[in-house]
C-alpha cells in the first residue's frame, strides 16, 4: 500500500510532465549516432539539481528509458546502433527497413521496448535485495569465462562464414589491446602517436564500422537508401501486435535475459541484447531467416536492452555498484543529492526509492505513445529526404556524435579510418558485429584472465581458480554448447533430409 | 587592395578590442561560464565532487560551471590536450595525484607535469584497508599476522595499476615488511564488487568507498593525519606505527600560460567554495577530507608530494 502512494507521489502534473520531456528528450538523443545514454544523463544532471530529489529522478529516469529506446531508430534506419545496446538490433531491423518494412520494425522495437521495460522495472521492484546478491557472486574468473561465452556466440550469430566471424572477432579482441593497460598500465599499439593513447572508444568504432559503410554504398549506388512503399500505411500497430504476440515467449524470454545480464556490473547492454538474439534464433523454427528480416530478432534484442535499464538499477541501489554506464552517473547524482544506498534504501529513504521505481514505470508506459509517435516522423523524414541531403546529414552527425563522445577528435580520425576498413572488409564478407564485439568483450576477458590468474596464484591453485566454481563450469559448457551447435544442428537436419522428411533450408556455416 | 585593407583595419579592431577586453577581464572575471572538464568519466569520486562545487561556484560568482568529460588512459587524454586548451581561465581541468606524477614518470604520455598550472587541491580521499563486515581480520595487525604467515597469499583489490591504490599497497608492504597480492580493476566500483563478493581478502580503498558501503563493509586503517569525524573509531596508520598519509588528491589546472591574475582569482573563488561550511558537511558525508592548497603554496606542495613519489615510483619499478 505503502507502494501505491509512492506511486500516486510520482503521477503529479509536474512529474509527469518531467517524465514526458524525459522521455522524448531521451528518444531523440537515442536515435543520433554518437550521443548516448550516458551523456544523454550526464547532460541533464546539473538541470535536476535545481529540482526536488523526486522530480530529479524521475527526469533521469525518464531521459535514460527513452535513449535506450532511441537507440533502435538508427539500428532500423541507418543501419548505426545509435548506442552498444542496440548492435543486435541491426541484424534484423536494417533488412526489414531495407525491403520496406521500417514503419512496422520501429513499431514493434516500441512494442518489444515497453514489454522489456516492464518486465526490468518490476524485477527491481520485487526482487531487487535477492538479484542484487547474484551480482557479487561473478567474480574476475567469471567474468572472463562470460567474455568467452559471448564471443562464443559468434558462431551463432555470424551470417555467412564461421571462421570469417572468428577472425573479425580476433581483430576487435587486437583493437581492444590499444591504449593504456588498466591491469599493468601499459602503453600498448599506440605506435607513440597520442591519437591512439585513449585507446579505441566502443561508440566511435561502432559509428565508423556501421555507419560509414551504409554512406559510402548510398554515394556509390544509384539506389533510394529504403524501399518505399506507395500506400501510405500509417504505424502498422496492428501487424506489429500481432507479431508480439505470436512471439510472447520470445519478448518475455528476452527480457528475462536481459534483466539477467543486467544484474552483472560491466556486462551491459550489448551482451544482454546479444545473447537474446542468438536464443531467439535458437529456440525458432524458421531460424535461417533470422538476420534476414525476421520480425522477431527486433523484438528479441529491444526486449533485452529496454530490461537492462530496471535490472541495471538493482545492483545500483542495493550495492552502490553501477550496473551500466548511466547507472554511475545517476548514482552519482544521487550521492549529490544527498541520497545513500544500502539497506536505509526500502526503510529511511523508501519514499525517494518507490518514486523512482514508480517513475520509471511510468517513462516505461510513456514509450508507448511517444515512440510510436516520433518513430513515425523518423521514419517518415527518413524515406522522404532526397538522398543528397541524407547523406551529408547523415555524415554531419556520425561526426559531431563521435567529437561528443568525449571531446576528442582522435575519436574521430579513429572513427573515419575504422570505417574505410569496416567497407573493405565488409567486401570480403567480414561483418562489423564480431569485430564489435572483440572490442567491448576483448577488456572484459583481459582483464578478468589477469585478475584470476594472480587471485590463482594468491591461492596456489590456478586450475581450482579457473574451473572450481560452478558458474564457471556452467558458462564453460554454455560456451561449448554455443560453438558446437551449428554443427549438431546441420548433423540434425542432414539425418532428417535422409529420412526423407521436409526440405531443411540448409544453414550449415560455411 | 581595398579588400585586404579592409582586413587588415578589421583585423587591427579586432586585436586592440581583445586586448582591451583582456585588459578588463582581470577585474571582472569571470565574466561568463568556466568550462570545467574532468579528465574521467561520469559518476566517479572526480566527478562528483566537481559537481557538489557546481552549485557554489555559481552562488560566488554569477557564472555558472559546466561540467565536461574527457575520459580515457587513466586521465592522460584529458591532460594531454590541456596544454592546446585556451589559457584564458575559461577552461580548467580537473588534477589528481599521484596520476598526474606517476602517469609520464619513466615513458611518454603526452603531457609533462609542468604542463599542468594546478592553481588550487580542494580535498582528498584518504587510503584505506577496508574489509567485509564478517572478515576474520579484526585489526590491522592480524591482516599483517596472516600476510607474514603466507607471503602473498593474502589477496587486496584496488583500482588500477601505479595508482594511488597501487602506490598506498607498495608503500605499507614496505613499511609492514609484508608480501600480499595487490589486484588491480578497473575503477573502484569494481574493486569493490571484488571485495564485496568474497573473491578478495580485502580492499585498498578510501573512506569515501567506507562511507558508501558503511553497512558492509569496514576499515581496519585509514592513511590521514587525523581520524576521519565520520569513522571515530577507526584508527590511522601513525597511530599503528606506519608513517603513511596519503591517497587520492584532487585539484584543478589551467594551461600553462594562463594569466598569473587569473590563476590567483581561480585560485580564490575555488578557496572561498572550501569554506563554505554546507560544501565542508557535504563532501564529509561522502566521506572526503577538505584540504586547501592555494595557488601560493601549490609549488610547495608538488614538490612534497614529488618527494614522495618519487621514493615509491622507483619502488614499483617505473623509474631506475
Amino acid at each position: 500500500m505503502e507502494i501505491l502512494s509512492h506511486a500516486l507521489g510520482a503521477l503529479s502534473p509536474m512529474n509527469l510532465g518531467l517524465a514526458l520531456l524525459g522521455v522524448a528528450a531521451g528518444i531523440i538523443i537515442g536515435a543520433l549516432p554518437g550521443l548516448s545514454a550516458t551523456m544523454a544523463v550526464a547532460v541533464l544532471v546539473p538541470v535536476t539539481f535545481g529540482m526536488t530529489p523526486e522530480s530529479a529522478l524521475i527526469m533521469l529516469g525518464a531521459i535514460y528509458t527513452g535513449a535506450i529506446y532511441g537507440g533502435s531508430y538508427s539500428a532500423i534506419l541507418v543501419n548505426t546502433p545509435g548506442t552498444p545496446s542496440a548492435i543486435a538490433t541491426t541484424f534484423d531491423g536494417f533488412p526489414m527497413a531495407k525491403r520496406g518494412d521500417g514503419d512496422l520494425a520501429v513499431t514493434l522495437s516500441t512494442l518489444a521496448s515497453v514489454v522489456g521495460g516492464l518486465v526490468g522495472v518490476l524485477a527491481l521492484l520485487t526482487l531487487a535485495p535477492l538479484l542484487a546478491q547474484v551480482a557479487l557472486s561473478f567474480g574476475p574468473v567469471e567474468y572472463f569465462w562470460l567474455a568467452i561465452f559471448g564471443l562464443t556466440l559468434i558462431s551463432a550469430l555470424s551470417e555467412g562464414s564461421t571462421l570469417k566471424g572468428f577472425m573479425g572477432a580476433g581483430f576487435g579482441l587486437l583493437l581492444s589491446t590499444v591504449g593504456v593497460a588498466v591491469v599493468g598500465g601499459d602503453i600498448r599499439y599506440t605506435f607513440g602517436s597520442q591519437v591512439m593513447l585513449g585507446g579505441i572508444e566502443t561508440v566511435s568504432a561502432l559509428i565508423g564500422l556501421y555507419c560509414i559503410p551504409v554512406l559510402i554504398d548510398l554515394v556509390a549506388t544509384p539506389e533510394s537508401h529504403l524501399k518505399v512503399n506507395e500506400e501510405p500505411r500509417g504505424i502498422r500497430l496492428r501487424e506489429g501486435l500481432k507479431h508480439a504476440w505470436v512471439g510472447k515467449l520470445n519478448l518475455l524470454r528476452s527480457a528475462t535475459i536481459g534483466t539477467g545480464v543486467a544484474i552483472l556490473p560491466g556486462a551491459g547492454g550489448s551482451i544482454a541484447s546479444l545473447v537474446s538474439y542468438s536464443e531467439a534464433r535458437r529456440a525458432a523454427k524458421d531460424s535461417s531467416s533470422f538476420g534476414k528480416g525476421n520480425p522477431q530478432g527486433v523484438l528479441a534484442t529491444e526486449s533485452a536492452n529496454n530490461a537492462t535499464v530496471g535490472g541495471g538499477f538493482i545492483p545500483t541501489l542495493v550495492l552502490g555498484i553501477p550496473g551500466t554506464p548511466p547507472d554511475a552517473v545517476i548514482l552519482g547524482a544521487l550521492l549529490v543529492q544527498g541520497f545513500r544506498t544500502g539497506p536505509e534504501l526500502f526503510t529511511t529513504n523508501a519514499s525517494i526509492t518507490y518514486t523512482f521505481i514508480a517513475g520509471l514505470f511510468i517513462a516505461t508506459c510513456l514509450l508507448l505513445p511517444l515512440g510510436l509517435l516520433i518513430g513515425r516522423y523518423a521514419f517518415k523524414f527518413i524515406i522522404t529526404i532526397p538522398k543528397a541531403l541524407l547523406v551529408p546529414t547523415i555524415a554531419f552527425m556520425t561526426v559531431i556524435g563521435t567529437y561528443a563522445i568525449r571531446n576528442s577528435v582522435s575519436d574521430v580520425i579513429i572513427m573515419l579510418t575504422l570505417g574505410v576498413v569496416g567497407w573493405l572488409l565488409n567486401r570480403y564478407g567480414f561483418k562489423p558485429s564480431p569485430i564489435v564485439l572483440g572490442l567491448i568483450l576483448g577488456p572484459i576477458a583481459e582483464q578478468g584472465f589477469v585478475q584470476g590468474f594472480l587471485m590463482g596464484r594468491a591461492s596456489g591453485s590456478y586450475a581450482m581458480m579457473f574451473f572450481g566454481g560452478p558458474i564457471s563450469l556452467t558458462i564453460i559448457a554454455l560456451s561449448i554448447l554455443s560453438v558446437f551447435y551449428p554443427i549438431i544442428k546441420a548433423r540434425r537436419a542432414q539425418r532428417r533430409h535422409q529420412n526423407g522428411a521436409d526440405d531443411p533450408q540448409q544453414e550449415i556455416s560455411s | 587592395m581595398r579588400i585586404s585593407l579592409s582586413i587588415g583595419l578589421a583585423a587591427g579592431l579586432g586585436l586592440s578590442l581583445v586586448s582591451a577586453l583582456t585588459m578588463a577581464q582581470t577585474d571582472d572575471f569571470p565574466s561568463k561560464d568556466i568550462q570545467y572538464v574532468i579528465p574521467f568519466g561520469p559518476g566517479g569520486e572526480s566527478d562528483i565532487s566537481a559537481r557538489l562545487q557546481q552549485k557554489y561556484f555559481e552562488e560566488i560568482t554569477g557564472e555558472q560551471l559546466i561540467v565536461q568529460y574527457m575520459p580515457g588512459g587513466g586521465g592522460a587524454v584529458g591532460w594531454s590536450q590541456l596544454s592546446g586548451m585556451p589559457a584564458d581561465g575559461y577552461t580548467i581541468m580537473g588534477s589528481n595525484l599521484p596520476h598526474i606524477i606517476l602517469k609520464p614518470m619513466g615513458k611518454d604520455v603526452g603531457f609533462q607535469l609542468e604542463d599542468l598550472s594546478n592553481f588550487h587541491y580542494f580535498h582528498y580521499s584518504p587510503d584505506a584497508i577496508l574489509v567485509r563486515n564478517d572478515s576474520p581480520h579484526q585489526t590491522l595487525d592480524d591482516l599483517i599476522e596472516a600476510a607474514k604467515a603466507a607471503p602473498g597469499a593474502v589477496t587486496l583489490s584496488g583500482s588500477g595499476t601505479y595508482s594511488a591504490n597501487d602506490v598506498a599497497n607498495t608503500r605499507f608492504q614496505q613499511l609492514a615488511d609484508v608480501t600480499t597480492t595487490y589486484i588491480p580493476f578497473k575503477g573502484t566500483g569494481a574493486a569493490v564488487t571484488a571485495l564485496l563478493g568474497g573473491q578478495v581478502q580485502a580492499e585498498w580503498g578510501y573512506t569515501t568507498v567506507a562511507a558508501n558501503h558503511h553497512d558492509k563493509v569496514r576499515m581496519l586503517a585509514v592513511a590521514s593525519e587525523e581520524r576521519h569525524p565520520m569513522f571515530p573509531d577507526v584508527p590511522t596508520f601513525r597511530e599503528l606505527g606506519y608513517d603513511m598519509v596519503g591517497g587520492a588528491y584532487r585539484g584543478m589546472a589551467v594551461p600553462e600560460g594562463t594569466p598569473d591574475d587569473i590563476q590567483q582569482k581561480l585560485s580564490d573563488i575555488f578557496q572561498q567554495i572550501n569554506q563554505h561550511p554546507e560544501f565542508q558537511q557535504e563532501m564529509q558525508d561522502l566521506g572526503f577530507v577538505l584540504l586547501d592548497i592555494p595557488l601560493d603554496e601549490m609549488d610547495a606542495f608538488m614538490a612534497e608530494q614529488m618527494d614522495v613519489y618519487e621514493a615509491t615510483a622507483r619502488e614499483l619499478g617505473l623509474i631506475d
